[in-house]
């Protein structure tokens, strides 16, 4: 039975999470008046942020999206392929490659599945070569962000239920598929899998990890 | 009409009558009696003291050989008066590429005490490829298979000087999992595939620096297993080769040893390869832990008080600490042989020496061996020994310490004493962890594990990822293990783990527990019979036995 590798990006692949691919969405305004005020209004939101994703990722993803309210669309898409050359690119952890690689050598599937913004993973998703991908969604309406994610959002106990869907559609045995993340909120993705690994994990999910006697990586 | 055949020879009884005269067993061997101390061994990081069945025999390590006074001399003499090749001043030219391996830190048990022989060896080199204008020099840690050395490990086994200078850029790890860092040197007329290390191949000359710890280690296995891939490695490391290994420990009867040799051959006809190898002596405590190695009978009151002293201290301490303890005790070891130049030639002089410092004649099998299992092995280093490497110590390397016949008879009891904990490093031993608790409860068969899940493990990106960015063990490495103990498991009829703090380890590994060494005798004389031959092996230090 086919098998595939499920991976989280954000800490997991690269150094970055969504509050660097914000910063530079901020900086890059339309105008230097409004590039400092996003940029002031993004950094000081960090401590924000931080307390919302210890809380719930749910509630990150609630107080975050919303700065991308009014965010043009075209700007957003436009603005994707600088990010990935300039802040993404260079932030993918030097382990990444050679696990994506041996994964594929394996013959697994290279399924991403990340709460990242659809637009800023994909030039990523081309050059790591996954096969499939499934990431979050802005709501736009007229061409404007509107703050809010399209459901189904992708975080933590959904991305397990997406990647049961999958697999069953997919045929794959969970048991023989690997998942890969590093952070807590990501506990239900890699419960679903045989072989779940740890990859450069916080407090948390080392404890948990070494609790379940899971592998545990350094991909930096 | 059936072909005549001649008849095997028949020893033809000589004159003289009566039994053929034995050999003497060695003063190392001493019977129990009546009035008999209580024996001291090892169960994992606890000492115990238990009285022993009269008429038990004990068998005690060699004293230690006497130690070279001047080891760099010793070096250097090598050097300049190889073996089978020109001395190493006459193959060196400015501009060559020059690599030099050396053993890892599974090598000597524990850790000696510093300088390491190999810093002594490889500052000598260092100087002699410098005065000689050789100056493309890398040191490649040849850890093969096991995990890389920290950064910490390989400055204390090197020193300073050389760890500063080298590391990382060049002093590293082996890698076996580099997809351009091996080259394929060939097969053997048996199909046996040989991947070397690319940097070691590509080099002008090849430098190895062992140290031969048992007589398994050296000789050609130091290149063609310290510098291999698993391709390589898998073609030996497998359950028929050890299976017919009689013993691995006794190169002449060694499949693997075989296998090996046939491998080196060709690593040898693709490099040049300079090798020197070392013998140490068996000093592996200092003063203060000296006792440990005496016969109890000889004890003075001194001895008594520092075991009773240990013992108490042992008591009070928490496991990782008692282990981070004798962790940090280094071996006292000294060099007492150095060879330098063909690998055959010069492995053969240093395992004359082993040997010679390890080899205990003994009159006879017994039925049940009594072994304590101390706190280390080769492969858990400044780590824990988990139940699969109790299970390489007992039926692996015990098992193996004989040269001609088992020190057990076939179908005995090994009675072991460890407590059997429950206990994985989680960065050194990754996929032991899941061979333990996923596959064992499916089979111990050694063949179906290989057939079934070994590729699984080996390449499984996790496992792949660790061992080349961390520090653990490659994932096919708890296979190489269980393996290591097949022809452990084919001879001995039962083992028993005294002291077992739990009954699923045990039973997990295929072994019985029992509470007490005077519970599992008893249970071990169920099995074999009333009236038994035991013996115990006063591990640790090293001791071999030469049954007659």
């Amino acid at each position: 039975m086919a098998a595939a590798a499920f991976y989280d990006l954000d800490g997991t692949l690269v150094r970055t999470n969504l509050v660097h691919v914000f910063a530079h969405t901020a900086r890059n305004q339309q105008g230097l008046w409004r590039s400092l005020t996003r940029t002031i209004a993004a950094a000081v939101s960090v401590p924000m942020f931080m307390a919302a994703d210890t809380y719930s990722r749910r509630m990150f993803n609630d107080v975050f999206f919303r700065y991308y309210k009014g965010e043009s669309e075209d700007r957003l898409r436009y603005l994707s392929e600088e990010l990935f050359e300039n802040v993404l690119k260079d932030a993918i952890f030097p382990g990444a490659y050679e696990l994506v690689d041996k994964s594929k050598r394996l013959g697994l599937r290279q399924v991403l599945v990340t709460g990242a913004i659809d637009f800023t993973v994909m030039p990523l998703i081309r050059h790591l070569g996954f096969d499939h991908h499934v990431c979050n969604h802005l709501e736009f309406v007229d061409g404007r962000a509107t703050g809010r994610l399209r459901p189904p959002v992708m975080a933590a106990a959904t991305k397990a239920s997406w990647m049961r869907t999958y697999a069953e559609k997919e045929g794959l045995n969970l048991s023989d598929c690997f998942a890969y993340s590093d952070s807590m909120s990501d506990l239900p993705m890699l419960s679903v899998v045989g072989h779940p690994a740890a990859v450069n994990p916080d407090f948390r999910l080392r404890n948990t990890a070494m609790q379940h006697d899971w592998p545990i990586l350094d991909l930096r | 009409m059936p072909k005549r055949t001649v008849p095997a020879k028949v020893p033809v009884r000589t004159a003289t009558r009566g039994p053929t005269p034995r050999k003497k067993e060695d003063d190392q061997v001493v019977y129990i009696d009546t009035n008999s101390a209580p024996r001291v061994m090892f169960s994992g990081e606890d000492l115990l003291v238990e009285d022993l069945p009269v008429g038990t025999r004990v068998i005690y390590p060699k004293p230690p050989l006497e130690g070279l006074a001047n080891p760099g001399a010793a070096v250097r003499y090598a050097l300049n008066h190889p073996l089978g090749t020109d001395p190493l001043y006459a193959q060196l030219y400015p501009g060559m590429r020059v690599t030099i391996a050396v053993d890892d830190i599974s090598l000597p048990l524990p850790p000696m005490v510093t300088p390491d022989i190999r810093q002594t060896i490889v500052e000598i080199l260092l100087e002699l490829l410098d005065a000689n204008g050789v100056d493309d020099v890398h040191i490649i840690v040849a850890n093969s298979l096991h995990r890389r050395m920290t950064g910490p490990e390989m400055k204390r086994m090197l020193g300073r000087k050389i760890f500063d200078a080298y590391y990382p850029d060049r002093y590293y790890n082996h890698d076996a999992e580099d997809p351009d860092g091996m080259v394929h040197l060939g097969k053997t007329n048996h199909n046996e595939v040989v991947n070397i290390n690319r940097r070691a191949v590509e080099s002008d000359l090849l430098i190895y620096v062992n140290i031969n710890l048992v007589p398994m280690d050296g000789g050609h296995k130091s290149v063609t297993v310290g510098l291999c891939d698993y391709e390589s490695l898998r073609a030996h490391h497998e359950p028929h080769t050890i299976r017919q290994s009689d013993s691995y420990m006794d190169p002449a009867k060694s499949m693997l040893n075989k296998k090996v040799e046939r491998m080196g051959a060709i690593v040898q006809s693709n490099m040049k390869i300079f090798h020197i190898e070392t013998a140490l002596n068996n000093r592996m405590f200092g003063p203060q832990m000296s006792f440990l190695t005496k016969n109890e009978d000889d004890f003075t009151e001194t001895d008594r008080l520092k075991l009773e002293a240990t013992r108490w201290a042992l008591s009070k301490m928490p496991s990782g600490a008692k282990r981070t303890l004798f962790h940090n005790i280094p071996a006292q070891y000294e060099l007492v042989a150095c060879h330098a130049g063909e690998t055959q030639a010069v492995h053969s002089k240093i395992i004359e020496k082993n040997f010679e410092q390890y080899m205990v004649n003994v009159r006879g099998q017994s039925d049940i061996v009594i072994c304590g299992v101390p706190f280390i092995s080769p492969y858990n280093v400044n780590s824990i020994l988990n139940p699969l490497l109790v299970q390489v110590m007992g039926l692996g390397y015990f098992h193996n310490f004989y040269r001609g016949k088992p020190l057990l008879k076939k179908g005995g009891v090994l009675i072991l004493t460890h407590p059997c904990y429950d206990k994985f490093d989680h960065k050194h031993h990754p996929s032991y962890i899941e061979f333990f608790n996923r596959l064992l409860p499916e089979t111990r068969d050694a063949d179906v594990l290989r057939a079934k899940y070994e590729e699984e493990f080996a390449r499984n990106p996790s496992y792949i990822e660790m061992y080349r960015r961390g520090n653990a063990y490659h994932g096919a490495h708890p296979f190489f293990m269980w393996y290591w103990g097949e022809n452990g498991r084919q001879h001995v009829g039962k083992v028993i783990v005294a002291g077992a703090e739990n009954a699923h380890v045990p039973a997990m590994l295929g072994w019985d527990r029992a509470d007490s060494l005077t519970e599992a005798i008893a249970m071990a004389r169920s099995h074999v019979g009333p009236n038994p031959d035991i013996s115990m092996l006063h591990h640790p230090p090293i001791v071999m036995v030469d049954v007659e």
